[in-house]
Formats: structure tokens, sequence, C-alpha cells
């Protein structure tokens, strides 16, 4: 119901594009039937309408699933047509932005697929299918050159290069810092899992470090690995500076902590007592049951850890850009400054993208790595 | 041989083990017995040090275990425990080479083994070997936890209630499999439970502990004839002793020459089986035969009754 009056909404009374005359000004929105040719403009309008209908009939959910599917691609495909139908021919400084209207259709839209999906309580495998599908659809319309007059990929275009320079920085922040984190994180929790009283007290510090807002941590690391980077010889040679990655790094590292040191606790605790005692019982060194039997018992819980860890620093290494650490946050940072909203988006939707399939792809490994034996340790 | 000399084990100033001494002779069967905080799981985990005693010592064949670096004795001892603790990521088949792995034997020795085990414990190789935990029953799980604490071919078997999570038919049949097992590799064996009945029904020997000491060490029959503490007649319990006495014999014993009509009952048969027998067929004396069905000769209800009279 929800979702088929926001579809509903979205389609008749929002803009669905806005056209301003240049990058920044404001501009003048125009609903979906307005923004394309009129015979499509109306049939698209008209078809919208039936797939909010839809939505609230029972229908089978395979059937739901297709339209969902199709809709978000064709409201995708509408929105490049807008753009080339809007644009005055010629002029290079006009700019065809996705309006309210486009926002929220492909918000309901895709709330209605994720539910849909849900409700087909799909297999492991079958999520990652739909993630390449979706992949290679939204892949092919961007190769068409169909969306390219659309503002954001034309912001893309002027600066391509330092797009992907920062993309790949902003990964490698988020992938290095989340690989140091299970270095350093896994031993603790191993000896917070040994060492009872040292437990509480390290959970508690990582807590703490927890609710430090990000660029308040950013700051205060500025002043240690300054000093650092003077005193210690050979450590700003290695890249160690009170600002730009390094400071970054150390911060993505010390928010990864928490969930890396608290799920490998809670993996090590939930592997079955009886399993440890008959491997001591076995001959099983100290060393030996920690690698054959308890890190497989944990590896679910760990993986759990590279999920919530990797969907936190992919979000999080945008503020990065702030103290010069580079990655996506350099657009949103610069847009901001520039109240370019085009610019803003460029740096957000990919966040949000990487984010979103990380997420699908890490919640399919997790429920590979339950199925068996390991989730039946109760028998 | 098992010599525990005056071990004790103390958590917090206490002491849950209590000086306590007896041996376990080569090829017997060993049960500790007593209620929950008795100590005598403690006591078991002592000889394959588990847990370390404060004082005294133990003697496996003469050699003290504290001279051996831990892992390495428990490797040496077999150790089965209440709901198995199979490890549940690992295969029937893992599972039950996993001394031998750590032993390094080849792997071709290994698999015979396993395979071995698995066809001892009727359960087909082809069919359970590549199995998870999870996939099999309860009893066949438990058997797959013995399995595994004899893969190694261990002289010594520790088992902490093993047969606590089966239900009662299933653990009859379990410890039937045990002692005929026991039988075939002469294992030395020590078993705890809380079970009397199991107790007497495996024991060659039997120790009773309550809060951290033993009470009585002994065989079944010493507990009967003289318990050494209100505890220990309490625990044998008083209605159900003669019968107890009886389940101790074998009819070998009581059998003579003669013949006499109806079922007849097998010699391997305990003096309570044969009691049995005899009532419930409402016969004075019944025939007896040999496992291959030869006669052998008659048993009498009066001979048996004699046999269940307090002893002296």
């Amino acid at each position: 119901m929800l979702m088929a009056a926001i579809v509903l909404a979205a389609t008749l009374f929002l803009p669905f594009v806005v056209v301003k005359p240049n990058r920044i000004l404001q501009g003048q929105g125009r609903s979906l039937a307005e923004s394309l040719a009129p015979w499509a403009g109306t049939a698209l309008t008209l078809a919208l309408l039936l797939v909010a209908l839809s939505l609230i009939f029972r229908l089978p959910t395979g059937v739901k699933l297709v339209i969902t599917m199709v809709s978000l691609a064709a409201t995708i495909l509408a929105l490049g047509g807008a753009a080339h139908a809007q644009l005055p021919p010629g002029n290079s400084y006009a700019r065809v932005s996705p309006g309210s209207g486009f926002w929220l259709l492909l918000f309901g839209l895709s709330l209605a697929t994720i539910d849909v999906i849900a409700r087909l309580k799909p297999s492991p495998q079958f999520r990652l299918l739909l993630l390449l599908i979706a992949a290679i659809v939204i892949g092919g319309i961007f190769a068409s050159g169909i969306l390219s007059e659309i503002s954001v990929i034309k912001e893309y275009s002027n600066r391509s290069d330092a797009f992907w320079a920062e993309m790949r920085r902003h990964v490698t922040l988020a992938l290095g810092s989340m690989c140091l984190a299970f270095v350093l994180g896994v031993p603790i929790g191993v000896l917070c899992n040994r060492v009872k009283w040292l437990r509480a007290s390290a959970l508690n510090t990582l807590n703490i470090l927890q609710t430090v807002p990000s660029i308040a941590l950013f700051g205060l690391l500025i002043l240690p690995l300054g000093w650092i980077a003077a005193n210690i010889p050979g450590a700003s040679a290695i890249g160690i500076a009170g600002i730009g990655v390094a400071p970054a790094f150390v911060a993505l590292v010390l928010y990864s902590l928490l969930p890396v040191v608290a799920n490998t606790v809670a993996g090590l605790e939930n592997v079955p007592r009886e399993a440890n005692d008959a491997a001591r019982g076995a001959g099983m060194t100290d060393m030996q049951r920690l690698v054959s039997i308890e890190f497989p018992l944990t590896f679910p819980s760990l993986l759990a850890a590279v999920r919530i860890v990797l969907i936190q620093n992919i979000g999080m290494a945008t503020i990065a850009a702030l103290i010069g650490g580079g990655g996506m946050g350099v657009f949103v940072f610069q847009g901001l400054g520039q109240s370019a909203m085009d610019l803003v988006l460029l740096g957000a939707l990919p966040t949000v993208a990487m984010s979103f399939i990380a997420a699908i792809i890490l919640g399919a490994l997790v429920d590979f790595s339950t199925s068996p034996g390991t989730e039946a340790r109760s028998a | 041989m098992i010599d525990i000399q005056s071990v004790t084990k103390r958590y917090g100033g206490k002491a849950v083990v209590d000086a306590v001494s007896f041996s376990v002779p080569e090829g017997s069967i060993a049960v500790l017995v007593g209620t929950s905080g008795s100590g005598k799981t403690t006591l078991l985990r002592m000889i394959n040090q588990l847990v370390s005693q404060d004082e005294g010592a133990i003697l496996i064949g003469g050699e003290d275990t504290r001279g051996i670096p831990g892992h390495e004795l428990r490797r040496r001892i077999g150790y089965a425990i209440q709901g198995h603790g199979l490890f549940p990521h690992r295969t029937v088949a893992e599972n039950i080479a996993t001394v031998p792995r750590l032993l390094k034997w080849e792997r071709s020795r290994i698999d015979a083994k396993v395979a071995e085990l698995l066809t001892l414990f009727q359960l087909d190789p082809a069919l359970y070997a590549d199995r998870y935990p999870h996939q099999l029953s309860g009893g066949q799980q438990q058997r797959v936890g013995v399995a595994r604490a004899l893969a190694a071919e261990p002289k010594i078997l520790l088992m902490d209630e093993p047969f606590g999570a089966l239900d009662p038919v299933l653990r009859g049949t379990a410890q039937d499999e045990l002692l005929a097992i026991q039988k075939r590799f002469g294992t030395t064996i020590v078993i705890v439970t809380h079970d009397i009945n199991e107790a007497f029904h495996l024991g060659d020997t039997i120790a009773v502990m309550d809060k951290g000491k033993l009470l009585q060490y002994g065989h079944p029959i010493d507990l009967l004839k003289t318990p050494a503490t209100p505890f220990v007649e309490g625990l044998v319990g008083t209605f159900d002793r003669p019968f107890r006495l009886l389940s101790l014999g074998t009819i070998a014993s009581v059998v003579e020459p003669g013949d006499a009509p109806g079922e007849p009952i097998g010699i391997d048969k305990t003096q309570q089986e044969a009691l049995a027998a005899l009532m419930w067929a409402g016969a004075q004396v019944l025939p007896v035969t040999a496992e291959d069905g030869a006669k052998l000769g008659r048993v009498r209800l009066e001979t048996l009754l004699g046999q269940a009279i307090r002893p002296q």
C-alpha cells in the first residue's frame, strides 16, 4: 500500500526532472508526462499507475518481481530520455537533473522490489544472480549512452580520471583498514576470550571509541600522528602525517576494531563447550585447537564482522576527504562547497551502490558459510 | 594400571577431590559413581591432566603423568564425554580420525581404522563416513564419540557420563556394546556416572564418591556385602540389593547336571535373568544350554534364591 502510494504520488504530482540553465542555478521542475515526448510520457505515466495498482493486488510474487524490476529499468531509461528531450540543442551549460519525483519513484520501486525479493526467501545463489542481472542491466544502460545528458553523468564525464582515482583510493581505504582491523582485532578477540578480565575492559574501550564522532576522531588523530611523523625517523617516509590518508586510515581501523573484536569474542563463545573439551581431551595443543576447531566454528561470526565493517567503512571513508584522505568524499565536499548538488551525487551514489553490493555479496556468503554442520551445533 | 595416590584438588580453598587413592587394574572397568558435585568428573579429568592435581600423584603404568606433556599424555588416552562433543564442522570420518591425525599416522592406516571402527559400531562406512554429526541420531552420535576415543587404540579409555544423553533402551545397547569392545581390545576403562545401575552393569570395580571423598572402592559385591557408610548403603539401594547381587554372577556357577522341561536359558545369562525367566515361567527348574544350543544341565529356583542371601 505504502509503496503503491509513493509510486502514485511520485508519478502524478512531483517533478520527474529539473531543468536548469546551468549547473548551479535553481531549475524548473517537469512532471513525468511533460518531460518526455507526449506519447511516451503519457504511456509511461499510465504504465506506472498500473504498476502501482498491481502492487496492491495479490499477484504471484514472481510476476511482481518482474513487474517491479522492469519498472525500475524503465524509470531509469525514462530519465535518460527526458534529458535528451528537455535539453535545448547546442546549449552546453544547461543541465537536466533527476527531480524529487524520480528519486521517490526510484525509492518506492526499489522498496517494492526488495519487499518482493524478501517474500521469495531466495537462496544465496539466487540473490547473487539477481545482483548480477541488475549489474548487467544498469551497466548496459550506462554504456548505451542513454543517460549521457543527465547532469550527474555530465559531471562524471568532465572528471572521469579523477573519479576512478578517487574510487580506487576509497576502496583501498575501506578494504585496507578492514584488513588491518582483522589482523589486529582477531588476536585481541582471542586474548579476550582466554583472559576473562581483559574482555570487559577491551570491549568497553572499543565501545567508547565507537561513540566518538568520526570528524572528532579524525581531528584527534592529527596531533599524535603529526608528532610521530615529525619525531620518528622514517615515519613520514612511509606516508604517516597529521593529515591525509594516515589519520583517515587509522580512524577507520579504530572504528572497525569493535565489530571485529566483539564478533571474534562472540564467535569463540559460541563454540560448543563439549567440542572444546573433546579437542583438549584428544590431545590437541592450544594452537591446534584454535586453528582447527575454534576458528572454523567462529568463521560465520567473522564473516558477519566483515559485512558490518565493510559497509561501515565504505560509508565512513567518505569523510576521509575532509582531512585530505581522498576517496568519493572529495566530490561530495567539492559539490557542497560549490552548492552543485550533481557533484555531491557523483560522490554519494557510487558510495551507496558499493555498500549495497557489499551487503548483498557478504549476506550471501554468510548464508553459504552456515550451511554444512555449523548451524546444527545444538544437536 | 592406573595408580591414584592421595590426590587432592582444591578450588578456592575448598577441596573438590580430597586425598583420594585407589588403583584400577589393567584391562578392567572401574566406575566412579556419586551425586553431582561429588568430584568424580574432576578426578577423571585429572587422570589425563585436563585438570592438574594440587597434591598427590597419578601413575599410569608406573609413570607419573606430570612427567609427560599434557597433550602427549592425552593422545595416548581415549576420552569420551556426555553429549559426545563431536566437532560439528567435521564429518564422521574426520571426527574419528582426530587423534590418529595428531599422531601423524599414514593416510591409509587412518582410513582403514575409521572403516574398522564404523563397522564395529554398526555404522556402514559407505553411508556414514561423510555425514556431519547433526545428520546422525543421538545414539549414532554417541557411538561416533566412543569410536573417536578408541581410534588411536589407547590402552586407557576415560568416559564422562558417555551414555547420559541416551534414552534407556539405547543406553542398555550402548553399555553392552562397550562391554563387548572392552573384551575385544582389553582396554582399561574408567567411567563416571551417577547411575548406580550402570555402575553395577559395567563395573569390575566401583568407586563411590561423595563431597570429594572416596567412601568405598571395591568389587560391586563388596558394596552390597559391606557398605562402608550409610551413604553407600543408600546408594546401592536396600530394596533391590538381592537382585543386584544376582545380576553380578552368571548361571555357569549354579548350573547342575540333569534335565528339565521348558524354554532353555543361555549359559551366558546372569543369575538375575535366570531368576526372572523361572518366575515368569512359573517353573521350579529350567534347562541350561550353551550358545550353540547344546544341553549343559539345569538351574533350580531354590539354588538361585540361595544365591540372593546376604553374603557373609
